[in-house]
Order: structure tokens, then sequence, then C-alpha cells
């Protein structure tokens, strides 16, 4: 260590010395190294490639009669496919939008009315709701309800009560042709 | 740690390894001749009793690792291969099940013996913040090891509590997909799973040996809270207490084996002896008992907190779920500084001796509601209303309860000293 009285002095700024900015200069490359080491083994950890190629997933729609429902898998997830009867249209469209948590029109939430196209994971803490029988529980507004935390949502997918935050996710699909649809 | 002058032992090969690496010194230092209050009662057992439990715990599951595929294909089946096929499979796995299940029954009591003699107070604050350390790998790792054998509760268990992080704003979203390494629970998932749940047992012996040692500089705590003294207070840790603690472990180890071997099950939840399905949630998600309080907590935010008359949401629902949780642990790290009363001992104050009964009592009720589904009712009243409640006094007796105490109780006279406070 030098003595206090040979210490050289940058610019003549009082306090920094040349030892201060070799000290800093070391210390920020060795953090940028560090983390530049260390995003790799992190990122590691996200999905591989294998993982995000996994391939779209197509539905044919023509065996489902009005009210019955299909779940497909898409991604490792549950996809709901509902077609909905005439008074499940109209019990979604009937809401007042502004009363709902995450205020969502049915309009914005499907491309046909009579086909609902849902991912069936519970926005609270990711279980698969049930109601997608009509012998199991649907919750009070008729469309799903989440046994683990008793969250309800109605018959377009929209949380109604109980913990979840949001309604329940549209994935990216489209019409191939009248009745067969592909998601993602 | 033990060097300077020592003493010269008789038997020639000891006495050769100890003049090089003074081992039998310190043992007979900190395990011998280690002076130890002489008023301990039974709750002091629980330490070595969790001490023996991590140690079966790395045993046992050092042989299950031998026979158990981590793969989302092979899991539940190589589970099954162990309990029928491996040699002596089912009693190794239902020791190392059961055994997860023991070492929290004995922690849980541990923790109690040190919140009602307040262990943790001034000078073993570090000592009390090693061991919430401990407390919290324990639950990452047996979180971890119940994923393992895949069956539904495993796979819905995993679900759940991973998605817990994507409460955090923002970023939330990312670090779930981060955790599974997909888009769900899944292969990946399990692998690292695996690969962590046979890592955290060596971190929590590092933990263990940190607490053991600041154990030895402060020197245990005891029934009455006051330090010793003189020599007349304490009594060499051997053969004393390595007595009185082998005593209390074969008592719990026969509780214990009459589980392992009579009711291997009872702890357990029967859906998971059904393979995973990503497609179907069980009816009535449960997590393992020990977790079950913390669970209540986690649900019993069932609404948004925000601006009044207004719809802005700060903190959702399941946000707010999330904090409560983690909160109630992070509250036990601070706990030294929430109780400042210069008293330790319930046994001298009557009014935190109550409020910590009830503490108690209302943790169990905690569990309770836990164990029910998310809709219950006790006749007209919602379950999730009481457990709320129930909630509100976990953090009123953190927050409000213990500094009004710590400013306010009086107190009894404490005794002269550990000596005569056993004389009484």
């Amino acid at each position: 260590m030098a003595t206090k009285t040979k210490t050289p002095k940058s610019n003549g700024k009082k306090g920094e010395t040349r030892r201060d900015f070799l000290q800093l200069t070391a210390g920020a490359f060795g953090a940028v190294g560090a983390a530049s080491v260390a995003w790799p083994l992190i990122n590691s950890l996200n999905p591989a490639k294998d993982t995000l190629a996994l391939a779209t997933t197509e539905v044919d729609l023509s065996p489902l009669l009005v009210g019955q429902s299909i779940t497909v898998m898409w991604r490792g997830k549950p996809v709901f496919i509902r077609r909905r009867s005439e008074k499940e249209i109209e019990e979604a469209r009937d809401v007042d939008v502004a009363a709902l948590s995450d205020k969502q029109t049915d309009e914005d939430r499907v491309q046909k009315p009579e086909w609902l196209v849902l991912v069936g994971i519970c926005t609270h803490l990711g279980c698969v709701p049930t109601g997608q029988k009509s012998t199991e529980p649907r919750g009070e507004y008729g469309g799903w309800f989440c046994p683990c935390h008793g969250s309800h949502y109605d018959t377009s997918g929209r949380i109604r009560k109980g913990p979840a935050p949001k309604n329940l996710a549209v994935p990216d699909y489209v019409f191939t042709s009248d009745t067969a649809i592909k998601i993602g | 740690m033990a060097s300077g002058p020592r003493e010269k032992f008789d038997n020639p090969t000891i006495e050769w390894i100890d003049s090089r690496l003074p081992i039998f010194t310190m043992l007979n230092k900190e395990y011998g001749v280690f002076p130890t209050p002489k008023n301990f009662n039974y709750f002091w057992n629980f330490g070595a009793i969790a001490m023996f439990m991590l140690i079966t715990m790395i045993v046992s599951g050092i042989i299950l690792a031998m026979s158990y595929t981590a793969h989302v294909d092979y899991a539940f089946d190589s589970v099954e291969r162990i309990m029928r096929d491996v040699n002596s499979g089912w009693l190794i796995r239902y020791i190392h099940m059961n055994g997860a299940s023991f070492f929290f029954i004995a922690v849980f009591i541990h923790m109690f013996r040190s919140l009602y003699y307040g262990s943790y107070k001034q000078p073993r604050e570090i000592l009390w913040i090693l061991g919430v350390v401990i407390f919290l790998l324990m639950m990452a790792t047996a979180f971890m090891g119940y994923v393992l054998p895949w069956g539904q509760m495993s796979y819905w268990g995993a679900t759940v509590i991973t998605n817990l992080f994507s409460a955090i704003p923002f970023v939330g979203e990312s670090i779930v997909t981060l955790l599974w390494g997909g888009f769900s629970v899944d292969n990946p998932t399990l692998n690292r799973f695996f690969a962590l749940h046979y890592l955290m047992p060596f971190l929590i012996c590092a933990v263990v040996f940190l607490h053991v040692w600041a154990l030895h500089v402060t020197g245990s705590n005891n029934p009455a809270g006051i330090e010793p003294k003189t020599k007349k207070d304490t009594l060499p840790f051997h053969p004393y207490y390595t007595m009185k603690d082998t005593f209390g472990l074969l008592v719990f180890i026969t509780i214990y084996a009459f589980f392992v071997f009579y009711a291997p099950d009872y702890l357990g939840h029967p859906d998971n002896y059904i393979p995973a399905d990503p497609l179907v949630t069980p009816a009535h998600i449960v997590p393992e008992w020990y977790f079950l309080p913390f669970y209540a907590m986690l649900r019993a935010i069932t609404f948004d907190i925000g601006i009044p008359f207004t719809d802005i949401t700060i903190i959702s629902a399941k946000l707010g779920g999330v904090i409560t949780m983690f909160g109630s642990i992070a509250l036990l790290f601070v706990l030294p500084w929430l109780d400042t009363h210069p008293i330790r001992s319930a046994r001298y104050r009557p009014l935190f001796k109550t409020f910590l009964l009830i503490f108690v009592v209302n943790f169990v009720f905690l569990g309770y509601v836990g164990s029910q589904g998310a809709d219950a009712m006790v006749g007209p009243i919602p379950l999730s209303l009481l457990g709320l409640l129930a909630t509100g006094y976990y953090y009123g007796f953190f927050l409000a309860i213990l500094p009004w105490l710590s400013k306010f109780e009086k107190g009894r006279d404490l005794p002269p000293s550990i000596h005569e406070s056993v004389l009484d």
C-alpha cells in the first residue's frame, strides 16, 4: 500500500486517486464479466429450442353438437373449445362490461359467436377449471369453475367471482374452414 | 476452530491425529465438556431430533435416487418399482416420505420452543435467523421432493406453487417460464426439481453448521430465559444431555416408526397414487399438511386492494395472497426486533404466554382452513372469512401484540439464577 503522503492525485481533485479509478474499473469489468457468464447459465433454464418448436394444433370441430365441449392439447396445455348455445351466447353478451373485473366484451373474445376457444388454465394458479362436461360444476355463471381456489368463469370464460385476476386467455387461432381451426 | 494450547490425549493414535488436526479437542470442547444450562426440559431435544431427521432424509434419499428416474414417462413407474420390486424399497421410501413429515414435526416444535422461551432474543438473533433460513430451505426441498413421484398431487402442487411467481408484476410470466423450462410443468421442470431436491439438503447441512456454530458462541437458552452465571447453573453436555437427547430421540423414533410401518400413507394424499394428468385437476388440491397454514393464508385474500371509489387496482387478489403467504415467513426474520421485551421466557410473561398459546391454536386452525375446499362453509359463515380473520391474528400477533407487550407488559420477577429457579 502506498503511504498517505505519496498517494498520487489525479487531476488535483480531492479524495479521488488513481487507485480509486483502478478499483472501480476493475470492479465494473469483473461485474460485467460475471454477469456475462451467469446469463447463459440462467438462460439455459428457459424453454429449449425443441420445446419452442412445438407445432400448432389443428382441430376438427364438425363432430361437436351445440352445447358440447372438447379439450385439446396445445403446447402441453389444455385448450377448451365449446360450441355455445344461443342462451349461453346471450348470457355472455347481456353482461354489464363495466362491472367486470377484467373488462372485455364477449365480441372481443370470439371470432364466431358459436365457437368459444380458451386456454383451459385458471389465471389464478394454473389449475384446470371444471365445466367441460355438463355433469361437472360450472360455477355460478354457467361457464367454468376452478375447484382449487373457487374462481367462477362465465359463458365467455370471463372471471366473475373468486381470486383469479384475469379472464381465461384466448389463444391465437384461425378458422381454416367452417368447421376446423388451427391453434397457435 | 479449536486452536491454541490443548491438552494431551493418553491414546497415542488420537494424540497423533489431534496434534495435527485438533478434531478431538474440538469435539470434546463442543460436545463433551460444553457447559449447558442444567434446567433443560424435553423441548430442548428437538434440535438434536431435527439433526437426526436431516441425516435420515439424506441417507434414505440417496438410496432412493439410485432407483428413481426423473422423466415424466418413467418417474411414476420407477417409484412404483421401488415400492414393489426393489429390495426393501417400500421401507426406504416410507422412511423418506414420512421422514419429511416428522422432520417438520420436529422443526415446528423446535420453533415453538424458541418462541415460548424467547430463544430468538438478544444475543441469539443470528442463531434464530439462520434457523428461519433452514426452515425456508426445508420448505423448498420438501415441495420439490413431493413433485418427484409425478402423481396428480405432485403435478398440480407444482403447477399451483410455480404459478405463485406469476403474480409478480411485469416479470412474473417470464419467471414462471424460466422455472418451468417450457409452457407448463413438464419434463424439464421435473428434471431440474430432481437436481435441486438432491442439492438442497446439502445447503441445509451448511446452514445447520452455521446455526450450531452460532449456538456454541452464545450458548443455549433455557426454560428460565436467564443466562448461566456460575458453574452451579450448568452441566457438561456429555453425558447429561447426550443421554437426555438420546432418550427423547428414541421416543420420537418410536412414533415415527409406528407411522412408517402401520400408517405409511396416513399423512399423504391418495390422489398422489394417480399418475399426473395435465388435463384433469383433482377436485380438491391440498398441499402436504406442513404447508396447510401457509396455504390458508395464500387463499385468505380473495379481494383486490385498490384505490377506493375508483377502478384502479394496486394489488390484485392473487398478488395479495402471495404477499400474505411469503410475508408470514418474512415476519419471522424480523421477530427479534418486534418482540423487544427484556424478559425472554413466557414463564415470567403471563400476557405473552396467553397470546402465544392463542397464536398456536390460531396456527392450527389456519391449517384446518387450508385443508378444506375453497368454498367450505361453517354454518352460514364461509370458512374463507374465518381464514381471513385467522390470518389477521397471525399478522396482528407479530405486528401489533408483540410490540405492544414489549412496551407495556410488566412480567413477573425473574429468579436470581438458573440454579435457584430449579430449587423452587
